[in-house]
């Protein structure tokens, strides 16, 4: 191996849009048309090797191959839920890995897709923040997810509440959600495609003006100091922030945006909160999604109390707020809502403490 | 708090640096004049360029201080801090507005911080808040215990240094977490404010709630 193979690792092709495509190709003195041929072999083909990309000369080929991995990698593990829910482990790096679970069910087949190794936002009763932060997923590795699972062909749905905070990562997530519905790409409608952000202010806004996917913020409270507690974000970017980021956006026709609300039984379910969310999305555009707890180990939050849960929706409704629950799923491989985490697969480094 | 990423659509303003010091091995304290007022414990967005985008970082000196100093490490293949660590005196600095709502407070409360976390709660001591509180601060090296003198002087034995790599004299050899571990009867009344990367938090927070501390009295800020 040579010096310069040892200090600098290939870029990946998998994840380049065809702008970037097509400086690559300029960068390597080929003709334009070059790089929408990759792209299709990219993503309108499985191929593993430049080998296979069948219209592209071998020197090209040759040539491509000198200067970039492809960066299809294959998961490692798959589990599978007595519901029919798959999880499946992908590697990222040595002792770094992720975590995506395809979820079918009658009307659509769902894939939710990690954003990053870990997380940053360490809300109080989520998994995959309690492993703490190990790195940025590529939007190589987001399209990963989908490009290398044996359902490909059968996503309808795509939704970015995997690992991780997808607006802490905001760059690599804009090209992957590019990439996924441009024609180029796997040409998956935006209305198909649903990013979800804790409320990072400024990437939302840069989301909303530039994508046209949906948007899902997780709120939990409408409350400042009961959000604050659980979640740390809410001391920079207070949820109110967030809900007229979304009243100043241009949503179109179609555009949805869904309030995740994961429901605490006795704690963020009462009268008080349903009048609260009333007031916050008064001139939002939304729904709600209400979401069981799945009780984390020593995560000392209640479990959703079912009959409060119930309760809750009706007097949502009642509001004039569409509100839905989410059926939980994959349960027993831990692939539920918030559950995702590697922690057990991390090698410690050494933090700043 | 450190960075957040994206385009921010919010309103900079250009300020001239009066210092950027290495106070440690790739640790910086960037220092301008205030012409504004703030809360200890809030961020400011910063940028080498108005173009750029904006990122986070707490304040690190007092609500009446002449200065408003800010205190980062320099991070390998980063967008600003390489950047910014080579802004010399005159030079300018773009800067948002003061935001954030990680107030202290006058109670009694444990101040928790790791490497630069320790940032809000110097500019809440400096701005008066120092009183009644344990400040443990925790660091892989004895040359990152940042505004020690100062804090030693006034917080006495109620300032506790963790470090995790050296040993040296007064300072406890071992992870906050592992200092945390080793505490008993720790006050349930009290807030418990935490600042430092998520593995800090979450690692510290856990130990606190195994501890009996309910987690409305966890104040977590995290780096991100």
């Amino acid at each position: 191996m040579s010096f310069a193979e040892t200090i600098i690792p290939k870029e990946h092709l998998l994840g380049k849009t065809l702008p970037d495509l097509k400086r690559i190709a300029g960068k390597l003195g080929l003709p334009a048309f070059v790089a929408a041929q990759i792209a299709y072999w990219l993503y309108k083909t499985n191929i593993q090797s430049y080998d296979e990309m069948t219209n592209i000369s071998k020197k090209v080929r040759l040539l491509l191959a000198e200067h970039y991995e492809l960066g299809v990698v294959e998961p490692v593990k798959v589990q599978q839920s007595e519901d029919g829910t798959k999880k499946y482990l992908f590697p990222v790096s040595s002792h770094k890995f992720i975590e995506t679970a395809f979820i079918p069910d009658a009307r659509r087949n769902t894939l939710c897709v990690s954003s990053q190794v870990g997380c940053k936002m360490g809300c109080l009763f989520c998994a995959t923040g309690r492993q703490g932060f190990q790195d940025q997923l590529s939007a190589g590795q987001i399209i990963n997810q989908l490009r290398s699972i044996p359902e490909r062909e059968l996503i309808t749905n795509i939704v970015f509440m995997g690992m991780g905070e997808p607006f802490d990562n905001a760059e690599e997530v804009m090209k992957a959600q590019e990439i996924l519905t441009a024609a180029y790409g796997f040409e998956l409608s935006a209305r198909k495609v649903t990013v979800s952000t804790i409320g990072i202010v400024p990437a939302m806004e840069v989301f909303l003006r530039e994508s046209k996917c949906n948007l899902a913020v997780s709120m939990h409270s409408p409350f400042d100091e009961e959000r604050r507690k659980l979640m740390p974000i809410q001391h920079v970017y207070p949820i109110k922030d967030v809900i007229d980021t979304i009243n100043c956006a241009d949503l179109g026709k179609y555009r949805r945006v869904s309030i995740e609300y994961i429901v605490f039984g006795e704690l963020n379910d009462t009268q008080k909160h349903v009048k609260e969310l009333a007031r916050l999305l008064n001139k939002t555009r939304c729904r709600i999604n209400l979401i069981h707890f799945h009780p984390v180990p020593n995560v000392p939050l209640p479990p959703t109390n079912e009959d409060r849960l119930i309760e809750f929706q009706r007097a949502l409704n009642e509001k004039g707020i569409v509100t839905t629950i989410r059926a939980s799923r994959g349960l027993d491989i831990d692939a539920a809502c918030g559950l995702l985490s590697t922690k057990a697969l991390i090698q410690r480094e050494n933090g700043d403490f | 708090m450190n960075s957040v990423e994206s385009k921010p659509n919010v309103k900079f303003k250009s300020v001239s640096i009066l210092s950027n010091t290495e106070i440690s091995p790739n640790v910086f304290l960037l220092s301008f004049k205030r012409d504004f007022a703030f809360k200890a414990g809030q961020v400011l967005g910063i940028a080498v360029s108005s173009n750029d985008d904006a990122r986070l970082y707490s304040i690190a000196s007092g609500e009446n201080d002449e200065n408003i100093s800010l205190l980062y490490n320099i991070k390998p293949g980063g967008k600003l801090t390489p950047n910014l660590a080579i802004l010399r005196p005159d030079d300018t600095l773009w800067i948002t507005v003061p935001f954030g709502s990680y107030a202290g407070s006058d109670e009694p409360a444990y101040w928790i911080a790791a490497g630069t976390g320790i940032a809000p709660f110097y500019s809440m001591f400096r701005s008066g808040l120092g009183s009644d509180k344990v400040l443990i601060h925790g660091s892989r090296t004895l040359d990152a215990f940042y505004f020690s003198d100062e804090l030693l002087n006034d917080f006495g034995p109620r300032y506790v240094r963790c470090c995790s790599q050296q040993e040296g004299e007064g300072t406890y050899h071992g992870r906050v977490t592992q200092y945390l571990e080793s505490l008993n009867n720790l006050p349930e009344d009290q807030k418990y404010y935490l600042c430092g990367s998520a593995e800090m938090v979450v690692e510290c927070r856990e130990i606190l709630l195994s501890k009996g501390i309910p987690f409305s009295n966890v104040v977590a800020e995290i780096y991100f």
